[in-house]
């Protein structure tokens, strides 16, 4: 394993042709810590779900990732329009977004419930007109 | 299944590098919401949608899928193509529906590994 690393990536809002890069790049660091594919599955998914969201709602954000020995942690932070109930948000099938997204095959409201699917935990934090704070946590090891 | 198996059952066009022909997948999936496909596929699978956008292979590539049908003979543009074979994961185009590409999958043996939770109600 070794280190703890961290780093940083830029999303533009609306940038749909590098949707999913950011994600990809982390998805890449992991592999190459050997860390397990079932977690790397798992962080790839929760953070694909989130870089998304940014791009759809924002109009710029960053994820932030650090990887330690025991876990993995990201956190988006964007200037997007807020979320006005995170509540609902969270309910399976609850959606905002505009046709052109659900064109796409997103906005069909299964993103935070699959990020917290996906996770061990999340937290979001949002501001409407301001933006939103999505952290969320996998474990490497159990039990930790 | 290997993509040579899945493509003759589709009649199918291989649109990447065809020395993934041996490839296998264990299961498949269909859906044409992204969301669904991070949600309840499983890995070593195959995708069978009618999307055709870049977002179908960063899916794929998230999800751990390992090949991608597209229905209705819908093609995805070049871009689509590249970002798939820097992937590594193949990509056929069939003429069948979605229904009829599943159903002839099915009827050869492909079945969905999905988690699923049946609860039978009275």
């Amino acid at each position: 394993m070794g280190n703890a690393e961290e780093g940083i990536f830029f999303l533009t809002g609306k940038d749909f042709t590098n949707a999913g890069a950011a994600s990809s790049s982390l998805k890449g660091i992991l592999e190459r810590r050997g860390v397990p594919q079932d977690i790397i599955r798992r962080t790839a998914i929760a953070a694909f779900e989130a870089e998304m969201n940014v791009i759809i709602y924002a109009v710029a954000g960053m994820m932030k990732y650090r990887i330690t020995d025991t876990e993995i942690s990201v956190t988006l932070q964007d200037m997007g329009q807020g979320i006005p109930s995170i509540e609902l948000a969270m309910t399976e099938g609850y959606s905002t977004a505009p046709d052109y997204i659900r064109e796409m095959g997103f906005g069909s409201g299964m993103g935070l419930p699959n990020i917290k699917k996906s996770t061990d935990s999340l937290v979001v934090n949002s501001v409407v007109g301001e933006g939103t704070t999505l952290e969320f946590m996998i474990r490497l090891k159990a039990g930790e | 299944m290997n993509l040579s198996e899945i493509r003759n059952i589709l009649n199918a066009i291989v649109l990447t590098d065809e020395d993934a022909l041996q490839k296998t997948v264990a299961c498949a999936y269909c859906a044409d919401l992204m969301s669904d496909v991070l949600s309840f596929s499983v890995t070593n699978s195959l995708l069978i949608t009618g999307l055709t956008n870049t977002q179908v292979i960063r899916t794929a590539e998230m999800a751990a899928i390992e090949m991608i049908v597209f229905i209705q003979n819908k093609r995805p543009d070049i871009q689509t193509i590249k970002l798939a074979e820097e992937k590594h994961i193949p990509l056929l185009v069939t003429a069948f529906s979605m229904f009829d590409a599943c159903g002839r999958l099915y009827e050869k043996g492909l079945r969905s590994l999905a988690r699923v939770n049946v609860v039978h109600r009275a």
